[in-house]
C-alpha cells in the first residue's frame, strides 16, 4: 500500500474517555487526534492500559467517548445512538478480539454465515474461509479447531461482509508465535486483497514492521506517530 | 462474619431474581402444604368435638312404626349403651316467599330438654316451650337460606292438615353436618330441604305414633361389634318395618363429611409435593449453574486449604438462604390462608364452632420438607463441587462441545437460520437439561388443567344425570304406594305435559357376601323422562323382566349380566326373591337400579302400585303448578330439576372457583419461574456469544431471539407434555372420590386446555420480557475482554 494517505476513513478529534469507578475517575483517553486513512494498515503500540482498546472501541461504534468528536466519512459518530451505532457495526466494522469469541454452537461455515445473513452486500461465506485458509475445515465447530484456527475463522467472519474497517484488539495474543504469524498474514492479505482500512492493536513492538503507519500510546495520548518506511511482510518479522 | 459467609449474602444479593422466583415456588408449595394440612386438622377436630358434645349415634334404622318395647329389647343387646327413638317425617312445607314446595324433615325432641343422642347445637333462639307444639327449631342452613329467623313463621302439610309452625330456634346437628335429604339427591339444597325439630308429643299425635317410634338411633360402648348389633338389631325390628340398620358408615352426612375429610388428607400431601418437586428442580438449575460457574473459586478455596466440607457447607447454606424466606412466607401465609379455606367447607359441612388453631406439628414438618427440597435441590451441585479436584478446577470449564447430531443426521438444520441452529444446538446439548425445564413448566400446565377440570366434570355430570338421564322436569313423591291411576289426577294438573308414574321400592340386594340398600325404581316402559344409558351415551330399552344395575353398583355387588341378585324388600310386605340382572347402564350418581314397572308390580305380589311420577312440565305454568302441588297433602315431595341444580351451581360455583383461582395463581408463579430461571441462566451462560453477536451488529431484539427462542421451545414443548400429566392427575383425583355416591366423569374440555395454554404461554411472555430487558444491560466490551 502507498503510503500517501488520501481522504480519511476515521477523524478523532480530541477525544477524551473518562470511566468513573465509584469515587476515582480514570482518564483512559486525554484529547487524541488521529485520522485513518483508507485502505492503510495501521499498527496501535503501547503498554498495558494506554488506551489502545478504548480508542478502537470507540472508533468501531462500541463505545462514546466522553469528550471530543469521532467522524467516519462525513458522519458524525459522537451522537450517535445505540440503535445508530449497532447499525454502523453491522454494516461498516469487523472486530477480532484476542479471545476469538466464536459460537460455540456453530460450525465455521455458520458463524461466517451468521454475519452474512444480515449484511447488505457479503461475499459469500465459503469464500471469506478460503481467504483465511480455512475451507477444508468449515465443517467443524470451535471446539474442533486449534487456536489460530479459530483466529482465522474470527477474522473470516469479520471481513464477510466486506467492512470498511477491521479493527483487531490484539489477534495474536492468545497464539503463539508460528500460530500468530499465519493470523499476520491473513491480516495483511485482507488488508492488501480487499484493500480494508486495517487497525492492529499489538504491545508487541515487532509487529510495527509490518504498518503503513504507528501510532504509540502512552497514558491515553498519542506519544508517537510515523510512516513505516520499510515495509515487512509479516513472514519476515521475528521476535 | 466470615468471609465466606459474606461471599453467600452477597451473592445471593446478585442472584435476586432467581431468590425470587424460588422463593415464590417455595411459598406457594409450603402455603399448600400448611393451609390445606390445617383445614385438614381442623374439620377433623372439629368433627371430633363436634360429635362427642352433642352425642352422634353410631348405628341407625328406620322403621315403619315401633312400640317402645322394641327400644328396650335393643338395649338390651349387648354392646348397645344407649338407644333414642324419634319420630322423623318428610312433609311439605309452605316457606313464605318460595313458590316451590320444600320438603322439611321433621325430627323429634324431647319436651325438655335433656341430653339425648344426635342432639341440637342452638345457635340462635331458644328450645321450645313445653306445652307449645307449634313452636320448632330449624336447621341452619334451610333457615339461612330462605332468609328465615325466630318468630317466623312456616306452613307444613303434618299428615294432611295444614299447620303453622313458629320458629323459636335455629340450630344444627351431628346428624346434618351435610344437609341432603338422602338418596337420591346428593347435593344440598338449602333453600328446599331443612330438617324441623319440633317436639316429640306433637308430632306422635300428628302421626298416630304415640307410644311409638319409627327412627332408632343408637350409641356402642367401645367394646361393641358393630356389625353384630346391626344383625340383632335387624332381628328385632324385622316385623316393624325395618328399612334396615346401618352404622355411620352409611349415614349419609357423616360418608360425605368423612370422604372430604380423607380426600383432604390425600390432597394436602400430593398438591404440595408437586411444587415442592418443583422447587427441588428449580434449585437444581440454579445451584448446578452456579458452582459450575465457580469452579475456578472452588479451585482456590480448596488449594488455599478449605476442605471439601467447608465448600459443601457453603453452597448449602446459599440453598438454605435461599429457601428461607419461602418457607417462612408459606408458613405464615398457609396458616392465614387456611383460615378462609376452611371457612368455605362451612358452606356444606356445618358445624357449630370450628377449631382452628396453629398445629406446631404441621409446620415442623413443613420446615422439614422445605429443608429437605433444598437439599435434595443442591444434591447434584453439591457433589459436583465437593469432588472437584483443585488442579481441574483451575482449568476452566471444559469448552462447549458441539457434535453434529439428530438435527443435523435428520438434515433439518439446512431449513434453519444459523440463530435457529444455535438455538436447536444448545438444547440438544443439554438434553436433560432442557427435560427438566420443560418438565417444569409442564407442571405449570398439568396444575392449570387440574384446577379447571373440576368445572368440566361438574358441568358434564349436570349435563349427563339431569339432562340425559334425568329428563323429568319435576318429580313427585307420594306420601306412601298409591293406586295407579293417581298418575291421571296429576296428567290434569295445569301445566303438565307429561306424566309418567314409577314405582320406587327400598331393598337391600345381596350377591354372596357383599350386600348393599338402594332403591328398585320401576320404570313405565314407554316412558321418556328417564332414559337408560351405556357408558358411550347410547340409549337402551328397558328388558321387560329382570333388573338393571348401575354398573357401579354392579361393581359393588361383583354381578354381571345374567347373574342373580337376591332381593329384600325393606318396606311392606318384606318379602324376599330373587331376580337376574338383565342388563348394566352407566350413572354418574348414585347407585340406582330399575325394573320394569310391571315386573316391579308382579315381583311385589301387588296390583298396579305407584310412588310417584316423573312430569314434564310447561314452564310458563311450573309456578302454578308448584303451588298446587305444596299444598296436596298427598304430594310428600317435590324435586325441581332446575331448582335442583342451580342449588347444585351456586353452592359448589363458590369453592371451585376459590380453589382454581388459588391453583392458577401458582401455577402462574411456577411457570414465571422456570421461564424466568432458564432465560437468565442461558444469558449468564452466554453473555459471551450475545455480546459478540451484538458486537457483529445484531440488534437487541436479534439477539434476545437466540436467549429467548429456547425459552419458547421449551414452553412450546412442555405445554402438551403438560396437558398429559394434567390428565393423569385429573385421572388420579377422578379414582381417589368416592365412587358409591358420585363419579366425577374424567372429562377436559378444550376450553381448559385453551385456558392452561394461555395462562402458560401469558406468564412465558411476562418472564421472558423481563430477561429482554436486562440485556440492554449486556457489557459488551467486558464481557470479551476476558478469556472464556
Ligand atoms: N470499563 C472500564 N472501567 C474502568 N476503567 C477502564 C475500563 N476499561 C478500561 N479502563 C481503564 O482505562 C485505561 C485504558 O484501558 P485500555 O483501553 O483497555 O488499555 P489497553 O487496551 O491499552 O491495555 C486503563 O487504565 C483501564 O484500567
Ligand atoms: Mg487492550
Amino acid at each position: 500500500m502507498s503510503t500517501v494517505q488520501t481522504e480519511p476513513v476515521f477523524r478523532a478529534r480530541s477525544i477524551s474517555k473518562v470511566y468513573r469507578m465509584g469515587e476515582v475517575d480514570v482518564s483512559a483517553l486525554r484529547g487524541v487526534d488521529l485520522d485513518l486513512y483508507a485502505g492503510e494498515l495501521a499498527v496501535f503500540l503501547g503498554a498495558s492500559g494506554s488506551g489502545k482498546s478504548t480508542l478502537l472501541n470507540i472508533l468501531g461504534g462500541l463505545d462514546v467517548p466522553s469528550g471530543g468528536q469521532v467522524f467516519y466519512r462525513e458522519r458524525e459518530m459522537t451522537g450517535a445512538d445505540e440503535s445508530e451505532r449497532t447499525g454502523f457495526r453491522r454494516r461498516s466494522v469487523g472486530f477480532v478480539f484476542q479471545f476469538y469469541n466464536l459460537i460455540p454452537s456453530l460450525t465455521a461455515l455458520e458463524n461466517v454465515e451468521l454475519v452474512t445473513e444480515i449484511a447488505e452486500d457479503p461475499m459469500p461465506a465459503e469464500d471469506a474461509l478460503s481467504l483465511v485458509g480455512l475451507q477444508p475445515r468449515m465443517h467443524h465447530f470451535p471446539a474442533q479447531m486449534s487456536g489460530g484456527e479459530q483466529q482465522r475463522v474470527a477474522i473470516a467472519r469479520a471481513i464477510a461482509k466486506r467492512p470498511e474497517v477491521l479493527l483487531c484488539d490484539e489477534p495474536t495474543g492468545a497464539l503463539d508465535y508460528t500460530t500468530g504469524k499465519r493470523v499476520l498474514e491473513v491480516i495483511e492479505k485482507v488488508n492488501s486483497t480487499l484493500g480494508t482500512t486495517t487497525a492492529v492493536i499489538t504491545h508487541n513492538a515487532a509487529i510495527a514492521d509490518m504498518a503503513d503507519r504507528v501510532i504509540r500510546l502512552r497514558s491515553g495520548e498519542i506519544v508517537e506517530e510515523y510512516a513505516n518506511k520499510a515495509k515487512k511482510r509479516p513472514d519476515e518479522l521475528s521476535w | 462474619m466470615t468471609i465466606l459467609n459474606r461471599k453467600v449474602f452477597r451473592e445471593l444479593a446478585r442472584m435476586r431474581g432467581q431468590v425470587i422466583a424460588i422463593t415464590l415456588v417455595m411459598a406457594c408449595g409450603i402455603m399448600l402444604y400448611v393451609s390445606s394440612r390445617h383445614t385438614y386438622i381442623s374439620l377433623l377436630k372439629s368433627q371430633e368435638s363436634y360429635y362427642a358434645t352433642y352425642r352422634f349415634a353410631d348405628v341407625f334404622a328406620g322403621v315403619k312404626r315401633a312400640p317402645a318395647s322394641a327400644a328396650e329389647e335393643i338395649a338390651r343387646i349387648p354392646g348397645v349403651s344407649s338407644v333414642r327413638t324419634r319420630i322423623v317425617m318428610d312433609v311439605n312445607l309452605d316457606v313464605p316467599g318460595l313458590d316451590e314446595p320444600a320438603t322439611g324433615r321433621l325430627v323429634s325432641m324431647p319436651e325438655r330438654r335433656r341430653p339425648v343422642l344426635n342432639d341440637v347445637a342452638i345457635q340462635e333462639g331458644r328450645y321450645p316451650a313445653v306445652g307449645r307444639p307449634e313452636e320448632v327449631i330449624i336447621s341452619e342452613a334451610f333457615a339461612k337460606a330462605n332468609g328465615l329467623a325466630p318468630d317466623d313463621r312456616i306452613g307444613a302439610v303434618i299428615n294432611g292438615r295444614q299447620k303453622a309452625l313458629r320458629v323459636v330456634g335455629i340450630g344444627l346437628s351431628p346428624e346434618y353436618v351435610y344437609e341432603v335429604q338422602g338418596t337420591g339427591s346428593i347435593f344440598p339444597d338449602n333453600l328446599r330441604f331443612g330438617v324441623i325439630w319440633m317436639a316429640r308429643d306433637a308430632l306422635g299425635a300428628a302421626f298416630d305414633m304415640e307410644g311409638g317410634f319409627n327412627d332408632l338411633s343408637v350409641a356402642l360402648s367401645s367394646d361393641a361389634r358393630e356389625l353384630d348389633v346391626i344383625d340383632r338389631m335387624d332381628l328385632v325390628l324385622e316385623p316393624y318395618g325395618s328399612t334396615g340398620a346401618y352404622g355411620r358408615g352409611s349415614q349419609i352426612s357423616h360418608r360425605f363429611l368423612m370422604d372430604e375429610i380423607i380426600g383432604l388428607s390425600v390432597s394436602s400431601n400430593f398438591t404440595p409435593a408437586v411444587f415442592l418437586g418443583i422447587a427441588a428442580l428449580l434449585l437444581h438449575i440454579v445451584f448446578s449453574r452456579m458452582v459450575r460457574a465457580q469452579r475456578d473459586q472452588i479451585a482456590i478455596m480448596k488449594a488455599f486449604g478449605y476442605n471439601y466440607l467447608t465448600i459443601g457447607w457453603h453452597y448449602l447454606k446459599f440453598a438454605f438462604l435461599a429457601i428461607t424466606g419461602g418457607t417462612l412466607l408459606g408458613i405464615v401465609g398457609g396458616f392465614l390462608l387456611g383460615r378462609p379455606l376452611t371457612a368455605l367447607y362451612q358452606d356444606y359441612y356445618r358445624f357449630p364452632d370450628l377449631v382452628y388453631e396453629l398445629n406446631y406439628e404441621v409446620i415442623a414438618l413443613a420446615a422439614v420438607i422445605s429443608v429437605s427440597a433444598a437439599f435434595l435441590g443442591t444434591l447434584h451441585a453439591l457433589r459436583s463441587a465437593m469432588s472437584l479436584p483443585p488442579a481441574e478446577a483451575m482449568r476452566p470449564d471444559s469448552p462447549a462441545h458441539f457434535r453434529p447430531l439428530a438435527m443435523e443426521r435428520l438434515g433439518v438444520h439446512q431449513m434453519l437460520t444459523p440463530v435457529w441452529r444455535m438455538i436447536f444446538r444448545n438444547m440438544e446439548r443439554k438434553p436433560v437439561k432442557t427435560l427438566l425445564s420443560a418438565f417444569g413448566i409442564a407442571m405449570a400446565v398439568a396444575i392449570l388443567v387440574m384446577g379447571r377440570f373440576t368445572f368440566d366434570s361438574i358441568e358434564y355430570l349436570i349435563d349427563y344425570q339431569f339432562r340425559t338421564v334425568q329428563r323429568d322436569d319435576a318429580a313427585v313423591v307420594f306420601a306412601g304406594p298409591r293406586p295407579a291411576r293417581a298418575r291421571f289426577e296429576l296428567s290434569h294438573l295445569p301445566g303438565v305435559v307429561r306424566s309418567e308414574p314409577y314405582r320406587a321400592v327400598p331393598v337391600r340386594l345381596r350377591a354372596g357376601h357383599i350386600a348393599k340398600q338402594t332403591a328398585i325404581n320401576g320404570l313405565d316402559p314407554a316412558g321418556e323422562l328417564r332414559q337408560l344409558i351405556d357408558r358411550d351415551g347410547q340409549a337402551l330399552t328397558l328388558p321387560p323382566e329382570g333388573v338393571v344395575l348401575t354398573r357401579t353398583l354392579a361393581d359393588l355387588l361383583a354381578v354381571r349380566e345374567g347373574d342373580l341378585v337376591d332381593v329384600e324388600v325393606l318396606e311392606g310386605s318384606r318379602m324376599q326373591g330373587r331376580l337376574p340382572v338383565s342388563l348394566l347402564v352407566d350413572e354418574l350418581i348414585g347407585i340406582s337400579a330399575y325394573m320394569d314397572n310391571r315386573a316391579l308390580n308382579r315381583f311385589l305380589g301387588e296390583g298396579s302400585t305407584i310412588s310417584g311420577a316423573y312430569l314434564s312440565v310447561d314452564p310458563l305454568r311450573a309456578d302454578a303448578l308448584y303451588r298446587t302441588l305444596k299444598e296436596t297433602p298427598a304430594v310428600a315431595g317435590v324435586a325441581v330439576r332446575e331448582a335442583v341444580i342451580k342449588g347444585f351451581e351456586d353452592s359448589i360455583a363458590e369453592s371451585t372457583s376459590a380453589t382454581t383461582f388459588t391453583l392458577t395463581v401458582f401455577a402462574c408463579i411456577i411457570a414465571c419461574g422456570m421461564v424466568y430461571n432458564g432465560a437468565r441462566i442461558a444469558l449468564e451462560e452466554r453473555n459471551r456469544e450475545m455480546a459478540s453477536l451484538r458486537v457483529l451488529g445484531f440488534t437487541e431484539r436479534e439477539i434476545s431471539v437466540v436467549l429467548l427462542g429456547e425459552q419458547a421451545i421449551v414452553t412450546l414443548m412442555a405445554i402438551p407434555i403438560g396437558f398429559l400429566i394434567g390428565w393423569g392427575l385429573c385421572y388420579l383425583a377422578v379414582n381417589a372420590t368416592a365412587q358409591e355416591l358420585y363419579r366425577m366423569p374424567l372429562v377436559i374440555t378444550g376450553k381448559t386446555y385453551a385456558f392452561a395454554f394461555l395462562v402458560v404461554s401469558a406468564a412465558a411472555v411476562v418472564s421472558a420480557y423481563v430477561v429482554h430487558r436486562q440485556l440492554r444491560h449486556l457489557d459488551m466490551i467486558g464481557v470479551l475482554k476476558v478469556q472464556e
